[in-house]
């Protein structure tokens, strides 16, 4: 593995791939097609892309300009706050392929988090430069940062519901159908982890009353 | 092994020190005087006001005890406590600072049928000395000229809206520079009764807008008439109490709006009310005038706080009485908390049931009605140089202002208004790159932006040169590469050409 990453070609493909993703951005119907079926896309590539999300969004808190952006820094959890990200994005990718492959989705589980990744680009892309911009506005003004915010967060979203479509080789409608769909799985897996960890808990506490007594006996 | 020792005995000893230290600390008693920062923390305060003197029945030589007295009106140096429960209007003179003599008893009055009063709840004098009387159990306002002569009464008013089985009860007025009379009702939900000075009834003003929940709403549609019935049904809540400030604005105090309309700024606790009878308060403070912030149960009192009277001083910071958990909040112009303190309890600074406020200058009174005492509080150093602050601002002396603040945030660092203070004093001597620190310390991003404006336009104005070079510079270099990009392009082809037509 990390002799490929010695040769030349395997860093040429990484950059490619990742400019790939600039192409996605703004031909999604096509891109996202040749991300999976002509193998344009690479798994690095992704995981950059999800990293770099990651990094805008911690960087963001520091550097954003206090007219739009107020921290709690005493009440903030880093992992949390990472987490509210990663988590609900693995929750989408599993339940994602955990449907669609019962209804003849194309995807596997693999290309459902790379498109998925490609399509998180526009946030770092505009969150970064109106992270900067943000820092000389007004109250006044700050009407145009929360636009540009919402925007990203939408351009995301349809990229990844784009994403899904044609990785699947799905027709609009069914992908409309199926996202819709794949948001109540995720709903289905939080209310199973709740109960399990639930469950798991009560369980744990009884042994541990089980053991205190048997030690009490003693 | 010795260094083992040691080391252990160290860390043990560090330990301690960390597990008692605090503890130590906490076990002060304090929290009278506090205040609420930006993420709506209680911050302790130095305070504010101290009490000067408590006065009861036995203080003011009184061989009535006072029985439930609930108003409070101050004129000049006189003080007049309505005594509702012995009938009776007991006015006081404060001949100096620590002193309140009794100079009159009234209790009677010429020139009516009926010639004493019913357990009177307000009390007021207009400008040009005549007394108002709120004879809550005659059903009447009374005027009286200063020498207790009937002069005339305000009663009922005449209007079809009105139930005529409606008893009709003032419970407190205020009187404009024209005598025209403003009073609350028992019973009366349209807002305040108003009189002309001829005592006809002119209109109802000041309404308090209706607040109510969506599913509240959707509950209604689906009930039955029998379950419509025993609903509450959607209506304005009344005033408890009213107050006219020196320039002819009304503060009125509202008790029992709806908790979550409160929280979310749609119910008001305090209104300011113009001539056309709109809310013109400013709610520009990080949080709503709604006194304190944590409704949990402390003490066995819960819930928002209980405003029962409201009194606003000459620098336009007014002090609301919350008869809940017995404290004074106080706000200044702009909404933003000056200071809280009080509690419930038997000890001076302290009230079991606190019922109206007044002031005479900086100085407060507070009236409590089931102790039956006055109390009396005068500002300490520290909120003697917050006012000074204040009133430096609004004459305008922004520098003066500005060092009263430093001397307030040097003696309370956790004070926001003191920080945002500095920084409207320096908005104010064009020193906008200083204001602008003092604002973003404290998140005021209003007044970050006023100053911030300032400050980039005179940074473009000052760079403008720097500025238009840059600009040129990345428009123009881009263009001369291009063009000579270009031009290395046309004579490459020329070459070629040649060298293809000299083969």
């Amino acid at each position: 593995m990390f002799a490929s990453l010695r040769k030349k070609e395997t860093w040429v493909r990484y950059l490619k791939s990742l400019k790939f993703a600039l192409y996605c951005m703004t031909h999604p119907m096509d891109g996202y097609w040749d991300l999976t079926h002509e193998k344009r896309g690479t798994m690095a590539a992704a995981n950059t892309i999800l990293i770099l999300t990651l990094l805008t969004r911690v960087i963001k808190l520091k550097y954003t300009g206090f007219v739009v952006l107020i921290v709690n820094w005493e009440e903030l959890n880093i992992i949390t706050y990472i987490l509210s990200v990663l988590f609900p994005l693995l929750l989408f990718v599993i339940g994602n392929w955990a449907l669609t492959t019962l209804f003849d989705g194309k995807g596997r589980l693999g290309q459902v988090y790379m498109a998925t990744c490609y399509g998180l680009v526009p946030y770092p892309l505009i969150q970064i430069p109106i992270m900067f911009v943000s820092n000389f506005l007004t109250v006044e003004e700050s009407a145009i940062y929360g636009m540009l915010d919402v925007i990203s967060l939408i351009y995301a979203a349809i990229l990844i519901i784009v994403a899904m479509g044609q990785i699947h080789e799905y027709s609009g409608g069914k992908n409309i159908l199926f996202t819709v769909a794949t948001l109540f799985a995720i709903l289905v897996m939080v209310f199973i982890l709740m109960i399990f960890f639930g469950m798991i808990s009560q369980g744990v506490a009884y042994f541990i009353s089980l053991g205190r007594e048997l030690l009490f006996r003693l | 092994m010795k260094k083992i020792f040691s080391r252990i005995s160290a860390a043990v000893f560090a330990v301690i020190l960390t597990v008692v230290a605090p503890l130590t600390a906490f076990t002060k008693e304090s929290n009278y005087t506090y205040n609420y920062d930006y993420w709506g923390e209680v911050q302790e305060s130095p305070d504010l006001y101290s009490v000067c003197r408590v006065f009861t029945s036995t203080d003011l030589n009184l061989d009535v005890k006072l029985n439930n007295p609930s108003g409070l009106f101050a004129y000049g140096n006189l003080i007049y406590i309505c005594d509702t429960g012995n009938n009776r209007i007991i006015e006081l003179e404060r001949s100096s600072l620590e002193k309140l003599e009794v100079t009159r008893i009234i209790d009677s009055f010429q020139g009516a049928d009926i010639n004493t009063f019913k357990s009177p709840t307000d009390f007021a004098i207009s400008e040009d000395g005549n007394y108002f009387i709120c004879d809550n159990g005659n059903g009447r306002i009374l005027k009286l000229d200063s020498n207790l002569n009937y002069m005339m009464e305000f009663v009922k008013p005449v209007d079809n809206t009105l139930d005529e089985k409606l008893e009709f009860q003032p419970t407190k007025m205020v009187i404009d520079s024209a005598e025209r009379v403003y009073c609350i009702a028992t019973g009366i939900n349209k807002g305040l009764v108003k009189y002309e000075s001829d005592g006809t009834f002119s209109g109802f003003v000041g309404a308090t807008p209706v607040t109510y929940d969506w599913t509240d709403y959707i509950w209604k549609k689906l009930a039955t008439q029998e379950q419509l019935e025993k609903m509450e049904s959607f209506v304005p809540t009344e005033y408890s109490n009213i107050y006219m400030d020196y320039e002819g604005f009304i503060y009125g105090v509202i008790s029992g709006a709806d908790e979550e309309a409160l929280d979310n700024g749609t119910a008001d606790a305090v209104r300011k009310l113009n001539l056309m009878g709109n809310n013109i308060l400013v709610k520009n403070g990080d949080w709503y005038p709604v006194g304190d912030l944590y409704w949990g149960n402390g003490g066995g009192h819960e819930g928002p706080s209980v405003f029962v009277d409201v009194t606003v001083m000459e620098n336009d910071v007014y002090v609301c009485l919350d008869n809940n958990r017995g404290r004074l909040f106080a706000y200044d112009d702009q909404g933003h908390m000056v200071f809280t303190f009080g509690g419930n309890g038997n000890m001076d600074g302290y009230f079991r049931r606190p019922a109206a406020i007044e002031h005479i200058g900086h100085d407060l009174f507070v009236l409590d009605s089931l102790d039956c005492s006055l109390t009396m509080f005068i500002p300490t150093e520290f909120g003697r140089t917050v006012y000074n602050a204040i009133e430096q601002f609004d004459a305008g002396d922004y520098e003066a202002s500005g060092k009263s603040w430093e001397s307030v945030m040097s003696q309370n660092g956790n004070y926001d208004l003191a920080y945002i203070g500095i920084g409207r004093s320096l908005l104010r001597q064009r020193r906008f790159e200083e204001a602008m620190k003092y604002f973003e310390v404290k998140y005021d991003d209003e007044n970050y932006s006023k100053a911030y404006k300032q400050y980039r336009k005179q940074y473009v104005e000052d760079h403008i040169g720097i500025i238009i070079a840059i600009l040129a510079v990345v428009i123009i270099v881009p263009l001369v590469i291009g063009r000579i990009k270009h031009i290395k392009m046309e004579i490459a082809l020329a070459e070629r050409e040649k060298i293809d037509l000299s083969k």
